[in-house]
C-alpha cells in the first residue's frame, strides 16, 4: 500500500469515527432524551437484549437482500444478452420494460403480499423488482457500445457473431454491468426493508416496527445500523468482484 | 505483363438511404503490385475509406471489378487482411500481447506460434518489454504501434490502414511515418494507406492515388520515385516538393 492510499484510508476511518463522536456529544451535551435519540453507547447496548433476536432477524433481512439481488443480477444480465442477440426482442421488449420501470415498485408491495403471502419470498421479489432494472438497462447499454471499427476488424477476418460477443462485447460491457450492479445493490436493501414494513413477521425492519410501539429508539437505531451493514457488505463484495474482473482503466465510477 | 496483386477497375459505389442516393465512389481504377505501399489521398468525403472497406470485403459495390490475389500471390479473403484504424482500438481489458493476438484467436491459429510471432512483431514495432502492459499505460503513438503489430500477427498478405496516424500529434506522426516505412520494408507486406496528409502520402508511398470529392472520382495515380531509404531529409528536396505541388493542383488547392 502506498503512502497516499494509507492516508486516504486513515482519513475515511477518521471521518466515520468523527461522526460517531459528534453523535455522542450531541446527545450528551444537548441532554436529548434517549427515546428521541439514543447515544451510540445505548444503541450498542441494545444488542444485549435477548428478545430482539438480532442474529435471526439479521439473517432474514440479509437473505431477502442477497436473494433478491442475485436474482436481479442473473435476470438483468441474461435479459440484456438476449436483447443484444435479437434486435426484434429488444425493439419489442425494451420500451415495455422502460414503461414497467416507471411503476413505483414499492407500490406493488401489497400486491406481492396478496399473491405470495407474508415472508422472505415476497420481500425477495420486491428487492428483486426494484434492483433489476438498473442492472438490465446499464448492461444492455454496455453491450451496445461497441466500436464499429472493431466490428469491421473482426468481420474482415470472418469472425463469428459469437466471437464478437465473447471477445469484444461482453468484456467491454463489464464496466457497465458493475455500474448497474452497484446501483442495484443499494436499491435491493431499500426493497427488502419496504417489504418488511408492508407485511412480515421477521427481519430487522419488522423488528423496527415492533419496538417503535414502546419507543425503544435504541433498538431501532441498531436495526438501521445492521441493515446498513448488510448493504455495506453487499456493496463491498460487488466492488471486490469488480476489482478482480475489470481492469482499472475500464472501471466506471 | 503479369497480373497485379490488386485490380480495382471502374468501381462505383452508391449509398442508398430510402429515396436518397449518394454517389460515394464513381469510377475508381487502380492496380497495386504485391509489396507496394499505395496511398489513397483526398479530402473528406472523397470515398477513400469506402474504397478501403470494399477492399476489406466489408462493403458491396455497384459496378466495376475488384480482384485481389494473383497466381504468384494467392489471397484468402477470410484471413489475409490486416486492418489499422485512426484510433488504436486496443481492448482495454487485455494486455498488449493479448491485444496483438486477437486476430490469431479469431482465426484459430496455433497458440504457441502466434505468441512467438506477436512477441517478434512487438519488437519490430519497438514495443519489446511492453508485452504485459495495459493499453492505458501506453502513449498514443505506442498504442498505434501495438495496433500495427495486431494487424500483422496473422501474417496477412494485405494491410489496410485508414488514417492510422491522424489522431497523433505532428511530431509523433512524422516518427511513425519513418517507422512504418521500415516496418513495411521488413515485413514485405502490401499496404493500402488512406490519408488526407499529402506530405505523409508522398513520403510513405510507392504510389499515390489521388481522389477528389463532389463528385467523388479518381483524379490521378502517381508513381513516387524517391530515393531509398527515405529519411526526413527527403521532404526538403525539390522532387518531393514537385510531387506535393502536383497533388495540390489535382485537388484544386493551388
Amino acid at each position: 500500500m502506498s503512502g497516499d492510499t494509507a492516508r486516504r484510508y486513515a482519513l475515511a476511518i477518521l471521518a466515520h469515527a468523527l461522526l460517531i463522536v459528534v453523535w455522542y456529544l450531541f446527545v450528551k451535551l444537548g441532554s436529548i432524551p434517549s427515546f428521541v435519540m439514543p447515544s451510540p453507547v445505548e444503541t450498542v447496548q441494545s444488542l444485549g437484549g435477548a428478545n430482539y433476536h438480532w442474529t435471526a432477524n439479521t439473517l432474514v433481512t440479509a437473505s431477502e437482500i442477497f436473494g433478491g439481488y442475485i436474482l436481479a443480477v442473473l435476470f438483468g444480465i441474461v435479459l440484456a444478452m438476449a436483447f443484444s442477440w435479437s434486435d426484434t426482442a429488444e425493439a419489442a421488449a425494451m420500451p415495455l420494460l422502460v414503461s414497467l420501470n416507471m411503476i413505483p415498485k414499492v407500490a406493488l408491495g401489497p400486491l406481492f403480499i396478496v399473491w405470495l403471502s407474508y415472508g422472505i419470498g415476497p420481500n425477495m421479489i420486491i428487492a428483486f423488482s426494484i434492483s433489476f432494472f438498473p442492472i438490465l438497462l446499464t448492461t444492455a447499454r454496455g453491450l451496445r457500445e461497441v466500436e464499429p471499427d472493431l466490428l469491421d476488424l473482426v468481420r474482415s477476418l470472418k469472425g463469428s457473431k459469437w466471437q464478437i460477443f465473447a471477445k469484444i462485447q461482453l468484456p467491454g460491457a463489464l464496466p457497465y454491468v458493475f455500474s448497474g450492479m452497484k446501483v442495484g445493490a443499494i436499491l435491493a436493501v431499500a426493497g427488502a426493508v419496504v417489504g418488511e414494513f408492508l407485511g412480515s413477521s421477521r427481519g430487522l425492519a419488522y423488528l423496527m416496527l415492533q419496538v417503535q410501539v414502546t419507543l425503544d429508539t435504541a433498538a431501532m437505531f441498531m436495526a438501521v445500523i445492521l441493515i446498513t451493514l448488510i448493504g455495506v457488505v453487499l456493496y463491498g463484495l460487488v466492488l471486490g468482484l469488480e476489482r478482480l474482473v475489470v481492469v482499472r482503466d475500464a472501471r466506471i465510477a | 505483363m503479369a497480373e497485379p496483386f490488386i485490380r480495382v477497375a471502374n468501381v462505383r459505389k452508391i449509398y442508398r438511404k430510402r429515396n436518397d442516393a449518394f454517389l460515394a465512389v464513381s469510377d475508381a481504377s487502380f492496380d497495386v503490385e504485391a509489396g507496394e505501399l499505395v496511398s489513397l489521398v483526398g479530402p473528406s468525403g472523397c470515398g477513400k475509406t469506402t474504397l478501403l472497406k470494399i477492399l476489406a470485403g466489408l462493403f458491396d459495390y455497384d459496378g466495376g471489378e475488384v480482384r485481389i490475389g494473383s497466381a504468384a500471390h494467392p489471397f484468402d479473403p477470410s484471413r489475409d487482411i490486416g486492418m489499422v484504424f485512426q484510433q488504436a482500438l486496443l481492448l482495454k481489458w487485455r494486455r498488449v500481447l493479448q491485444n496483438v493476438l486477437l486476430p490469431a484467436e479469431i482465426l484459430g491459429l496455433p497458440r504457441r506460434e502466434s505468441r512467438e510471432r506477436a512477441r517478434e512483431l512487438l519488437a519490430l514495432v519497438g514495443l519489446a518489454g511492453f508485452e504485459d502492459k495495459y493499453p492505458y499505460e501506453l502513449s498514443g503513438g505506442m498504442q498505434q504501434r501495438a495496433a500495427i503489430a495486431r494487424a500483422l500477427v496473422h501474417d496477412p498478405k494485405l494491410v489496410l490502414m485508414d488514417e492510422p496516424f491522424g489522431a497523433l500529434d505532428a511530431l509523433t506522426r512524422e516518427k511513425m511515418n519513418i517507422e512504418l516505412r521500415s516496418i513495411w520494408q521488413k515485413s514485405r507486406k502490401t499496404i493500402v494507406f488512406v490519408t488526407h496528409g499529402i506530405a505523409e502520402a508522398v513520403f510513405l508511398s510507392t504510389r499515390v492515388v489521388v481522389l477528389t470529392a463532389a463528385p467523388a472520382r479518381m483524379a490521378d495515380n502517381i508513381v513516387i520515385d524517391l530515393p531509398q531509404p527515405r529519411t526526413l531529409d527527403v521532404k526538403t528536396t525539390e522532387v518531393f516538393g514537385e510531387y506535393m505541388r502536383r497533388i495540390y493542383r489535382l485537388l484544386g488547392m493551388e
